[in-house]
C-alpha cells in the first residue's frame, strides 16, 4: 500500500516534471523573445501596443506556472502584480514597465528556459531512462545493438552480459529515483518561487505596516468625529435651539411689550453671529476653506499670518496635491507651529514647502528653546500617525536649548 | 447707484438685493458665478461691486479673483468682499495696490444691515472697510512685538482699532460717544506715536494704519 502510493507519486512526479519541461522551454524562449522585440520597439511607437498583451501572455504563463506549483507540490507563489490602469496603450505600457514584477517575470523566463528545463525534466530522466536500461537487459539490445552495440550511458552494450552491466547502473537510478523524483519537481517549483516570488519579508513588512496606519486612520477619524458631534450639539445647535425659543417668545411679545420684544431679536441675533462664529472655527478644524480655496502653499502663508510670532514661508509647489494629503501635511503645520509657540517659545518661524523628486518636504524651524520629543502623548506623535496613513515620514531635531528642526516628507504627485 | 452683485446662494443673494434696494441701491446685476461676474463687471460699469469670495464653477477664490482682475483693468473700482471667513492673506491682496476702495468683511456683517449699508457706501466712496476680524488678528499679531503699538493708552488702542476698519473720525466718534475733536486729538497722537505721517485725507490715513499693521517685522 505504502509502496504503491509511492510509486504512483513517482510516476506523477515524472509525468508532470516532463508536461512541465516540455510546456517551460518553448514557453519561456518564445515569450522572453517576444518580450524582448516587443520592448526594444517601444521607441518607434509600434512596442507600445504590443507590449502589453505579450506582457499579459507571460503573466498568464507565469499563473498557470503558479497554480500547478499549487496544485502538485503545495508551493504557493503569491502573484503580485500591480493592477493596469485603463487609458492608451502608452499609459498601459508606463504602467507594466513600472512594476517590479514585470522585471521580475522577465528574469524568470530566462532562468526558466535553463536551470527550470533541467530541473523539470530530472525526474522524467530518472524514471523513463533506468526503465530503458532494464528493458535493454530484459532483451531489447537485441533490436538496438544490430548495428554494432548500442551504449546505455558509459555501458557499451554488445551482448547479454553487457546487457545486464547495463541493467546494473538502471537499478541504481530507479531506486535513486523512487527516493529522489517527487522532491526533484518540488525543487523546481521552489526554484520558480525564488524567482518568481516577491520578496515574502518586504511584504509581510509592508502588510504590517499598513495594518497599523489604517487602524491608526480610522481611530483618528472616528475620535474626529466624535468631536466634531460634540461640538455641533454643545455648541452651534444648541444656539438655534435658544433663537428658536428667542423668536417664539418675540411672536409673543410684539403686540404687548414692543420694547421687550425688540431687546429679545437683538438677543436672538447675537445668538445667531455666536452660532455663525462657532461653526466657522469647527469648519476651520475640519478643513480650511482656505486650504479648499487655495491650496497648501497659501494656506500655510495664512496660518503664518495667524501666528503672534515672526514667520518666514517660501512655497516651492508647482501644483496641487491631492486633497487628503494637503489636509494631513496642513494639520501636520499646524501642530508643528503651536509646539513652536506655546512651548518652545520661539522668536521667529520659518517654513519651508517644497516638492520634488515624488515627495512633499516641509521643515519648519524655530529659534525657540527646543527640547521637542516625539514621545507617547505629545502632539507630535500624533502628527506622525497622521502622516503615516500617507507613508509619510517625521524627523525632529531638537537638542535642549534649540534651535528645532522639523522635517516632514510625503510621497505625493502634484497637479 | 448702481450695485454689481455676485454670491452663488439664492437665499442670500436674494435677501442681498432687496436689503440694497431696500437702501436706495439700483442693482445693475445679480449673478451667481465667476465668468458672469467678469462679464457683469466689464458691461455694467458699476458705481460698487459686492462679491462672495467662493463662486461656482471652481468654488475656490474665483470671486476674489475676478474683482483682483476687474481692479486691474480698472483701477480703483471699489469692490466690496464677502466671506464665511476671513484671512489675513486676502486682506493683503486686496489692498496690495494701494488705491483704496476695496472692503473685506464677513457674511455675518450683513445682519447689522445699517453698518453693511454703510460699508458699501464708504467703499463705493473710495475708502475703506476692513472686517473688525482681520483687525483683531492683525492687533494681535502685532500685540507684544511692537513697542510704539505698546506705547497706545488703552482709549487710542480702541480709536486705532476702529480707524484701521476704515471708520471716519465722525463715525468713530459716535461709536464711542465722544465728541470728534477728542477723536482727532487721539487720532494725532496715535500716529505720532506710531510715527506716521499725519493727513487730513481719511482715506490716506486708514491706508497708512493699515500698512503699518500689516508690515513686516
Amino acid at each position: 500500500m505504502e509502496t504503491s502510493s509511492r510509486v504512483r507519486g513517482v510516476a506523477l512526479a515524472a509525468g508532470r516534471g516532463l508536461v512541465v519541461a516540455l510546456v517551460s522551454l518553448p514557453g519561456a524562449v518564445l515569450g522572453f523573445t517576444l518580450a524582448l522585440v516587443s520592448m526594444s520597439l517601444i521607441p518607434i511607437g509600434i512596442g507600445a501596443y504590443t507590449t502589453p498583451p505579450v506582457l499579459r501572455a507571460v503573466r498568464a504563463f507565469a499563473d498557470w506556472r503558479r497554480v500547478v506549483a499549487a496544485e502538485w507540490c503545495g508551493v504557493r507563489i503569491p502573484p503580485a502584480y500591480r493592477p493596469v490602469p485603463e487609458g492608451n496603450a502608452w499609459t498601459r505600457t508606463y504602467a507594466l514597465l513600472r512594476d517590479p514584477a514585470t522585471w521580475r517575470d522577465l528574469r524568470w523566463l530566462q532562468v526558466d528556459m535553463t536551470a527550470g528545463f533541467v530541473t523539470a525534466l530530472l525526474p522524467a530522466v530518472l524514471v523513463f531512462y533506468p526503465l530503458e536500461g532494464l528493458a535493454v537487459a530484459g532483451g531489447l539490445w537485441r533490436l538496438l545493438s544490430e548495428d554494432g552495440g548500442y551504449w546505455y550511458g558509459f555501458v557499451h552494450v554488445t551482448d547479454q552480459v553487457s546487457a545486464l552491466g547495463a541493467g546494473a547502473p538502471a537499478a541504481v537510478l530507479l531506486v535513486l529515483a523512487y527516493r529522489y523524483a517527487p522532491s526533484l519537481l518540488s525543487a523546481h517549483f521552489r526554484l520558480t518561487k525564488a524567482v518568481l516570488g516577491a520578496n515574502q519579508g518586504e511584504l509581510a513588512e509592508r502588510v504590517r505596516v499598513l495594518t497599523e496606519t489604517r487602524r491608526d486612520a480610522v481611530d483618528t477619524s472616528a475620535a474626529e468625529l466624535r468631536r466634531i458631534e460634540r461640538d455641533l450639539h454643545d455648541g452651534a445647535q444648541a444656539r438655534l435651539v435658544a433663537m428658536g425659543m428667542d423668536l417664539g417668545t418675540v411672536e409673543m411679545l410684539m403686540d404687548k411689550d414692543p420694547a421687550k420684544a425688540k431687546q429679545l431679536l437683538a438677543q436672538a441675533r447675537q445668538s445667531s453671529v455666536e452660532a455663525l462664529g462657532e461653526l466657522r472655527e469647527l469648519v476651520r478644524g475640519i478643513h480650511p476653506p482656505v486650504l479648499a480655496e487655495r491650496g497648501l502653499g497659501d494656506a500655510v502663508r495664512a496660518l503664518a499670518l495667524r501666528l503672534p510670532v515672526a514667520t518666514e514661508v517660501t512655497v516651492e509647489l508647482a501644483g496641487r496635491a491631492d486633497a487628503p494629503v494637503e489636509s494631513a501635511a496642513y494639520f501636520a503645520v499646524s501642530e508643528v507651529l503651536t509646539n513652536a509657540v506655546k512651548h518652545a517659545d520661539a522668536r521667529r518661524i520659518w517654513i519651508d514647502l517644497h516638492h520634488g523628486e515624488g515627495r512633499l518636504r516641509i521643515t519648519v524651524n524655530d529659534d525657540g528653546r527646543g527640547g521637542a520629543v516625539v514621545g507617547a502623548g505629545s502632539g507630535l506623535a500624533g502628527v506622525e500617525r497622521r502622516l503615516a496613513t500617507f507613508d509619510g515620514v517625521l524627523a525632529v531635531s531638537s537638542p535642549e536649548g534649540g534651535p528645532t528642526m522639523v522635517t516632514m516628507e510625503i510621497p505625493c504627485a502634484l497637479s | 447707484m448702481r450695485v454689481v452683485l455676485a454670491e452663488d446662494l439664492f437665499l442670500l443673494r436674494d435677501g442681498l438685493v432687496r436689503l440694497l434696494e431696500a437702501y436706495g441701491f439700483e442693482i445693475a446685476a445679480a449673478v451667481e458665478s465667476g465668468p458672469e461676474l467678469a462679464r457683469a463687471l466689464a458691461e455694467c460699469e458699476p458705481d460698487v461691486a459686492v462679491v462672495d469670495v467662493r463662486l461656482p464653477p471652481t468654488h475656490t477664490d474665483e470671486g476674489l479673483q475676478c474683482a483682483l482682475r476687474a481692479r486691474e483693468a480698472r483701477p480703483g473700482l471699489p469692490v466690496l468682499v464677502l466671506s464665511q471667513h476671513v484671512e489675513q492673506l486676502y486682506a493683503r491682496e486686496l489692498l496690495a495696490d494701494g488705491s483704496g476702495g476695496v472692503g473685506y468683511l464677513l457674511k455675518d456683517r450683513v445682519f447689522d444691515a445699517e453698518q453693511f449699508v454703510d460699508a458699501v457706501r464708504r467703499v463705493a466712496a473710495g475708502g475703506t472697510a476692513m472686517d473688525p476680524q482681520v483687525i483683531q488678528q492683525l492687533l494681535a499679531r502685532r500685540n507684544g512685538q511692537d513697542r510704539p503699538l505698546g506705547r497706545l493708552t488703552p482709549r487710542e488702542l480702541e480709536v486705532l482699532e476702529l480707524m484701521a476698519q476704515g471708520r471716519s473720525n465722525a463715525a468713530i466718534a459716535g461709536q464711542l460717544v465722544v465728541t470728534e475733536r477728542a477723536i482727532a486729538k487721539h487720532t494725532s497722537n496715535i500716529f505720532a506715536k506710531l510715527g506716521l505721517e499725519v493727513s487730513d485725507d481719511d482715506n490716506r490715513r486708514v491706508l497708512a494704519v493699515l500698512a503699518y499693521l500689516d508690515q513686516d517685522r
